[in-house]
């Protein structure tokens, strides 16, 4: 019976202590540098804890514990600001996209037949198998002035060879990066529950003379409400902290805190403000998925 | 109306696979073009992939992005599966709603933000960055994938079968292997192939955690195609998305098949 209750506490251990070292505690490290100033904090930076002494240590520590970062990066005349601005927009803007793209191809795959589903599923998740990257770079070509695109347009005469297209290095360019990336983080939750409907209800609603808008508008839509958040904030969340899409197919006026995150961190080198900067980024995160949460607890408690 | 309402999904699904398949599509034809040009089509050649071949440093490259992978893969499928048993089976337990958030929560952390923090713990105890460090990075965010997808299998399972092994006296350790992963197996296998694939494909926390001596193959194919485009990445993402794509298939064949088979099993168990 020792034995019994020694290997469940190991197999609890083991996961819980990796990711207290290797997630809870660089965490604390981030917080703790986003509170220092930056002469203390100058890498490299070593934490000045000793824990033989005790008490002191930590009323020291807290004693020099300070707000400078988050009120240069909150400050009105710089650019965090308007760069958070921008990734909500850009991530919105995005998500809003997804859905718009995204919902009528997982309709058509929750009604095709059942023996073709499983296959259409697994053609949806292949390209999430490729690399990111890949896919990424693969719209360079697409896109650029001499790209794959403005070729076409101009062999159908509907661009000037002279004036191309310029997508590649504007905002469009990044909604399509993002919508094309992300698309099947929101396909997957929106078929799971367009898949799980039952059908009868919209025979019901024919047989009773709705037309079929209205009949989708009522009884499918809000059916589907559970996959068009998960799938949304899916979206969302990783795209407000999006990196290399905005780098590589973005322009040099395309600003997103990832990016400006990385700057201020590898260029920059300010460790202090750049912790202060992801602070800030994750608080900006965790209210969508409070909200995502609470919406779920109060459908758990409605059934 | 039925009929205009299956035009409708012929439609939507046609267009919404065009989208996703088209760019990989046409950037597998450009990988064997003759032409340095994206804009000319100068005939069919396989120089780029000679080319490619030739490169020490994309091929460096790629074997330590495979090792990492590899490592990451097999360490982080222990641990997530170690996770997910303590997460479906151990009920409350102290410091119950510390473990699951630190288990979803890398799931929806922004990338710059774990490997900023990882960054700065590994300067904090001041261990020499590459390999290793990229490799715990990894293990650390792909454990918690696993854990998911081998959780969702552990709650729709059966448990009255772990709990005959335990009455006939089977120690619990046993059991485990015994009973209960070979029915976990397939959600085990797949948890180890995200793991592997996460890692492949992780550009921001492998150049976070990286130092001097380590670069992975995300890092070269991207200081390489912010200079502009060129046909050897297009022959190396080919390749990647040839093994890719096998990978893939093999590995549904074979749960489809393991899932006939085990249909077939238990249909008899139940006949018998």
């Amino acid at each position: 019976m020792a034995s019994k209750a020694s290997g469940r506490w190991l197999v609890l251990a083991i996961p819980y202590l990796w990711l207290l070292a290797l997630f809870l505690i660089p965490f604390l490290i981030v917080f703790k540098i986003s509170l220092s100033q930056d002469a203390i904090a100058q890498p490299p930076y070593f934490p000045t804890f000793d824990l033989a002494e005790g008490w002191t240590t930590f009323k020291e520590a807290f004693s020099e514990l300070s707000f400078e970062n988050y009120g240069y990066v909150l400050s009105w005349d710089n650019e965090f600001i308007e760069a958070y601005g921008s990734s909500l927009w850009i991530a919105g803007v995005s998500t809003l996209l997804l859905l718009l793209v995204g919902y009528p191809i997982a309709y058509g795959m929750a009604r095709a037949p059942k023996s073709i589903r499983p296959t259409l599923l697994m053609l949806v998740i292949l390209p999430f198998w490729t690399s990111f990257l890949i896919r990424v770079y693969a719209w360079i070509g697409i896109l650029s002035p001499e790209g794959l695109l403005n070729q076409l347009l101009f062999a159908l005469g509907i661009v000037d060879r002279d004036s191309p297209l310029q997508i590649l290095a504007t905002d469009t360019a990044v909604y399509i990066g993002i919508v094309y990336s992300y698309l099947p983080f929101m396909i997957l939750p929106l078929y799971s529950a367009l898949e799980k409907m039952d059908e009868t209800l919209l025979e019901a609603a024919a047989d009773l003379g709705c037309p079929p808008l209205i009949a989708f508008w009522k009884i499918t839509w809000p059916l589907s409400l559970p996959g068009v958040f998960a799938g949304c904030l899916l979206c969302f969340i990783p795209a407000v902290g999006e990196f290399v899409i905005p780098d590589l197919l973005g322009g040099s006026d395309t600003l997103m805190i990832g990016k400006v995150l990385w700057t201020e961190f590898s260029v920059n080198r300010s460790w202090t403000v750049s912790s202060a900067v992801a602070v800030l980024l994750l608080m900006v995160l965790v209210i969508p998925i409070v909200f995502y949460q609470n919406i779920q607890a109060r459908e758990v408690e409605g059934r | 109306m039925r009929k205009g309402l299956s035009w409708f999904n012929v439609t939507s699904i046609t267009l919404g696979f065009a989208f996703l398949y088209i760019p990989i599509i046409l950037l597998v034809i450009y990988s064997f073009n003759a032409s340095r040009m994206v804009t000319v089509w100068a005939g069919f050649s396989t120089h780029w992939y000679v080319q490619l071949f030739q490169n020490q440093q994309l091929l460096d490259a790629a074997w330590v992005t495979l090792r990492v992978a590899f490592l990451t893969a097999t360490v982080a499928t222990v641990l997530g599966t170690l996770a997910a048993i303590a997460l479906t089976r151990y009920g409350r337990f102290f410091g119950r709603t510390l473990f699951s958030g630190m288990v979803y929560a890398p799931l929806v952390m922004p990338e710059v933000i774990t490997g900023l923090s990882l960054l700065l713990l590994f300067v904090a105890i001041d261990i020499d960055r590459g390999f290793w460090t990229i490799t715990l990075a990894h293990i650390t965010f792909t454990l918690c994938f696993v854990s998911v997808v081998v959780q969702s299998r552990l709650v729709t399972f059966d448990r009255s079968l772990e709990e005959a092994a335990l009455d006939l006296g089977c120690p619990p350790f046993k059991t485990f292997f015994v009973v209960t992963l070979p029915i976990i197996l397939p959600a085990v296998i797949s948890g180890w192939m995200l793991a592997f694939t996460l890692s492949l494909d992780d550009l921001v926390i492998a150049s976070f955690t990286t130092g001097p001596g380590a670069t992975t193959l995300p890092m070269r194919i991207y200081s390489q195609v912010r200079l502009g485009v060129t046909p050897e990445i297009n022959a190396a993402c080919t390749i990647l998305i040839g093994i890719v794509t096998v990978v893939v298939i093999v590995a549904s064949i074979m749960t489809k098949r393991q899932e006939i088979e085990r249909e077939k099993a238990e249909r008899l168990a139940a006949a018998g």
